[in-house]
């Protein structure tokens, strides 16, 4: 076998070492009638077979095939520079563990520390964790952080333009504490935008812990929180806030804004879709609650020389040491995401990361522009037209109504190699006439009128004759 | 004295070499026709934003140099007890970074992802069939996470039978601190089970447990004192007779490949650490991945989404949400990419393969056992399973901490100390099946070696490590005067 490292010959040695005859003689404790079951499982493949295999499966895959995909929705195509995967794949980060002997592992907490450091600075809040599996579960950890941290709150509200998969995550992690969740105006119906800042005001009661808002939220829109957190605060609760990291470099800054949770999906800082993870869920507070929070924490401290060093520091708060009264039971962080992210932030700086938000804003108001001008469409929110200011602010994503049924006009642009976006009623059945679009700075003017042209002749093909799909019901 | 050394000083913090105007990547001009920004939304000065402003090369050599004082399992032995730091195959890493996998969105339409579902698939369909389980969901993002899942498993499958008398959850003492604080995170209270002197449950404490108040059982076997729990069917037989389920923390999987399936011996629910047995890199503390398998009573309550087969339009894979699914515990699909890795090491074993593994895994652990007995008696005198535990703390002011510092300087990461907690000053030892004879002795060796210093030179051991690019580092201090981002 590849992967082990003694000969039969080695084995000859140790088991007479050992006084045994046979390394079957070492599984005496196990039930006779359920011992050494014959596995049914495919003949082992070499390397070179198994890359074969991996070609076929990756070619079925649309990205394996060069389709040109608008998709977002959460997680997003965006440009990685070269050095986030040629450092981030080097076996001495990849193949260390928790860094339990700080001594011996200080490439890996360094890098958390500047990791919390950078992130920090992006949100201007003052802690920052180790990070969590992804942007969901940050989010359903800070409604269970805000509930210890609010005495006698058991309520959170979820405002309903929140990503709707984060929302069924909150749901399983909070049902079983008993913690009840209200969902402010979902935008079940076509055309509609979500809650407005009063109606998310108004769902916070006496017994609220928090109000959780997204933004951008999930539809694109950015919305406008100056002066929200005071409202939020009160009335006693807590205002968490769950970002895009790109857009934070544009836009005023959660901490500026007052959020006293703010939480992230960090995937689009180095990290590659890869069909649904690992990804990096990025989590920060004000330093008042930084012993209520969850995960991993390093900290600065000294040896016994007085040199810097850095060490996992809180961990009175974790499973490990305070068993069932852990403010969570989360282990791991999503350490090499979050290297790659440290190493993203270092690459891009505080100019790049801004061009590439800058990027973002523009090409996606471009796209939305062509767009907008195909007969019987339209953009949510509110098109624009060059040089003016957007009636609505949106910032890489945006909805496009469509006078057709939104899955025909994603078939046959897919036909054409585009995906132009998701289909709305994945998330929101009645909502079959919307796509979302994601453009990023990855994406080329080039590419922007790639995907215009392909839904304006989808859309006009689709009006003429309808889909395939359509055509057999 | 050990000849290993960590060959480069630890770099400043890249805030520390950062200058004003430096850069690293460039992006292209906007082409595009200028919208503009909404002004009283963006940063202000005040809020500018503050990242380290270095050169490429900056960066290049600050990780390089960084990653330099790291110890890992491509430079040093790792024999870190429970955490199964085996050697990962580097054709793991090149399957997942294809660009047909990578670069695919979770996201695209049925039609467009088949090749992603189909490992998932086989994948879902291999674990079970390694493990004894009918079912299997790739959600959970992490073995913690996978806990979770079973026990909410458990209590959703309690209350769908209108069944809400079930408060507790039993956990033996020997656990890992994520059992108890994820009975905590389900709703539900934990009873500890003590251990006996052999070092497994203490079955007339467990049966004396059991009750209808008992949602169930979760227990790590191997366990985390590297034994097979010998009672295991009576232990399984009591809970279930109690009304009971049994979660299977599958921590010390790679003990038992095609050694026993857990499902053939009764456990309900399980997960699989897919970054331990399954050979995903750690990468510094994740990401992890942690599937859960269900025997037919829990399976209709697994996470969704999980890959079926057959039948539409769309291609012969799809995604579907289990009849009684708890729900989602994260977005997406689970870590994708460590499934994948995952994949391509089970086809890479086949069967026989995967047997090899575990009974080299256990043939390693017994022989270092018998190695190192003489110099740190091992607390369980008897055939270990993957793992083994020695008490760290015989010679008199040294303990066991200075005993894993001192290992640092002869080149072996220590391995895991202080647990499990039901045995005092441990030493936990994992080697895996990785690793050749030679390096199992020159480890034996090493610790003869402690055990010979800490008689002869104690202060070596006290002052240890001496060879670290840094020296013991105060943890206390870190707490006191807290400091978790970088002062300007």
């Amino acid at each position: 076998m590849a992967y082990i490292g003694n000969t039969d010959a080695d084995r000859r040695i140790m088991l007479d070492r050992l006084g045994l005859s046979s390394v079957d003689d070492l599984f005496t404790d196990i039930p006779a009638e359920h011992r050494f079951p014959e596995l049914e499982l495919p003949p082992a493949q070499t390397e070179l077979e198994l890359l074969r295999d991996i070609e076929s499966l990756a070619a079925q895959n649309a990205a394996g095939s060069g389709m040109l995909s608008f998709v977002g929705a959460g997680v997003y195509r965006h440009f990685i520079p070269a050095i986030v995967s040629y450092l981030s794949g080097r076996g001495e980060f990849a193949t260390a563990y928790t860094p339990y002997q700080a001594e011996a592992s200080q490439g890996t907490v360094q890098t958390i520390f500047e990791y919390q450091s950078m992130v920090a600075d992006l949100l201007g809040m003052d802690v920052v964790n180790a990070s969590h599996y992804d942007g969901s579960t940050a989010v359903a950890e800070a409604a269970i952080m805000a509930v210890r941290s609010t005495r006698g709150r058991s309520r959170v509200v979820l405002s309903g333009t929140l990503h709707p998969e984060y929302i069924q995550v909150t749901r399983t992690y909070l049902k079983p504490q008993g913690i009840a969740i209200d969902v402010v105006d979902p935008p079940e119906a076509a055309g509609a935008t979500g809650p407005t800042s009063e109606s998310l005001l108004a769902a916070i009661g006496d017994d609220t812990a928090c109000l959780i808002v997204q933004n951008p939220d999930f539809l694109g829109r950015y919305v406008d929180l100056r002066g929200f957190a005071d409202e939020v605060h009160a009335r006693g609760a807590l205002l968490v806030v769950h970002v895009d990291p790109i857009a934070t470099a544009l836009f005023t800054s959660p901490g500026a804004l007052g959020a006293d949770i703010v939480t992230g999906e960090g995937q689009p800082l180095g990290i590659p879709l890869s069909y649904g993870g690992p990804y990096l869920g990025i989590f920060a507070a004000r330093k008042e609650l930084v012993r209520k929070m969850p995960g991993r924490l390093a900290g600065q401290t000294t040896d016994t020389t007085g040199a810097r060093g850095f060490v996992l520091t809180l961990n009175t708060r974790e499973q490990h040491i305070r068993r069932d009264k852990a403010t969570s039971n989360i282990c791991t962080n999503q350490g090499l995401m979050a290297l790659r992210a440290t190493i993203y932030l270092a690459a891009m700086g505080p100019k790049g990361l801004t061009e590439a938000a800058r990027l973002c804003y523009q090409n996606a108001h471009h796209a939305a522009r062509l767009l907008a001008q195909i007969p019987g469409c339209s953009v949510l929110p509110g098109a624009t037209s060059p040089g003016a200011a957007p009636a609505d602010v949106f910032f890489k994503e945006f909805v496009l109504r469509t006078p057709v049924p939104a899955a025909d006009v994603i078939e046959r642009a897919a036909d054409a190699g585009v995906i132009p976006g998701l289909a709305l009623d994945r998330y929101y059945p009645k909502r079959t006439h919307e796509i979302l679009i994601a453009v990023t700075e990855a994406y080329s003017r080039a590419d922007i009128e790639r995907l215009a042209d392909a839904v304006r002749d989808a859309v006009t093909k689709s009006a003429d004759a309808p889909a395939r799909k359509e055509a057999v019901r | 004295m050990s000849s290993f050394r960590f060959d480069s000083p630890i770099p400043p913090l890249l805030y520390e070499i950062s200058r004003t105007g430096r850069r690293a990547v460039l992006l292209p001009e906007s082409d595009v026709p200028e919208t503009p920004l909404p002004d009283h939304l963006v940063r202000s000065d005040a809020d500018e934003l503050r990242l380290p402003e270095v050169s490429e090369q900056d960066v290049v050599r600050h990780f390089t140099k960084l990653s330099h004082a790291n110890m890992s399992i491509d430079t040093n032995f790792y024999p870190l007890g429970s955490c199964t730091m085996k050697y990962n195959p580097k054709i793991n890493e090149a399957v997942a970074a294809h660009p047909g996998f990578a670069g695919q969105h979770p996201l695209g339409r049925v039609s467009d992802t088949q090749g992603a579902l189909a490992v998932m698939y086989r994948l879902q369909h291999m674990l079970a069939e390694i493990s004894g389980f009918s079912a299997v969901s790739l959600q959970p993002a992490a073995g913690a996470q996978g806990e979770l899942t079973g026990i909410l498993m458990i209590r959703a499958y309690h209350e769908s039978n209108g069944d809400t008398r079930r408060t507790k959850i039993l956990v033996p003492d020997s656990a890992h601190g994520t059992n108890p604080a994820t009975v905590t995170m389900a709703g539900y209270e934990t009873v500890e089970i003590p251990s006996n002197s052999r070092g497994t449950v203490d079955l007339d404490a467990l049966r004396a447990a059991c009750g209808d108040d008992v949602a169930g059982l979760m227990i790590t076997n191997p366990n985390t004192a590297g034994l097979f729990e010998e009672d295991i069917v009576a232990i399984v037989d009591a809970v279930h007779e109690c009304g009971g389920l049994v979660y299977g923390d599958g921590a010390n999987f790679n003990a038992i490949l095609g050694i026993v399936r857990p499902g053939d011996i009764g456990v309900d629910v399980m997960h699989f650490n897919l970054h331990k047995t399954f050979s995903t890199p750690h990468g510094g503390g994740g990401p992890g991945a942690g599937p859960v398998g269900a025997a037919p009573i829990l399976a209709p309550y697994l996470p969704g989404p999980v890959v079926t087969r057959g039948g539409t339009d769309d291609g012969d894979y799809r995604l579907t949400m289990p009849d009684r699914s708890i729900g989602r515990l994260k977005s997406f699909h689970g870590n994708f990419g460590m499934l994948l890795r995952a994949y391509a090491y089970i086809m890479m074993h086949g069967a026989d393969g995967l047997r090899a593994i575990s009974e080299n895994a256990v043939l390693n652990a017994n022989y270092l056992r018998v190695l190192t007995e003489r110099a740190f008696p091992v607390k369980f005198k008897r055939t270990c399973m993957h793992e083994f535990i020695s008490v760290g703390s015989v010679y008199d002011g040294v303990s066991t901490m200075d005993v894993a510092k001192r290992l640092l300087d002869y080149g072996f990461h220590a391995p895991t100390v202080y647990f499990p907690l039901i045995v005092k000053d441990a030493l936990m030892i994992e080697p895996t099946e990785s690793e050749n004879r030679e390096t199992l002795e020159a480890f034996a060796d090493a610790l003869q070696a402690v055990a010979d210093e800490a008689q002869s030179n104690p202060d070596l051991l006290h002052d240890a490590p001496h060879t670290t690019p840094l020296r013991r580092l105060d943890e206390v201090s870190a707490v006191r005067n807290l400091v978790l981002r970088y002062q300007r």
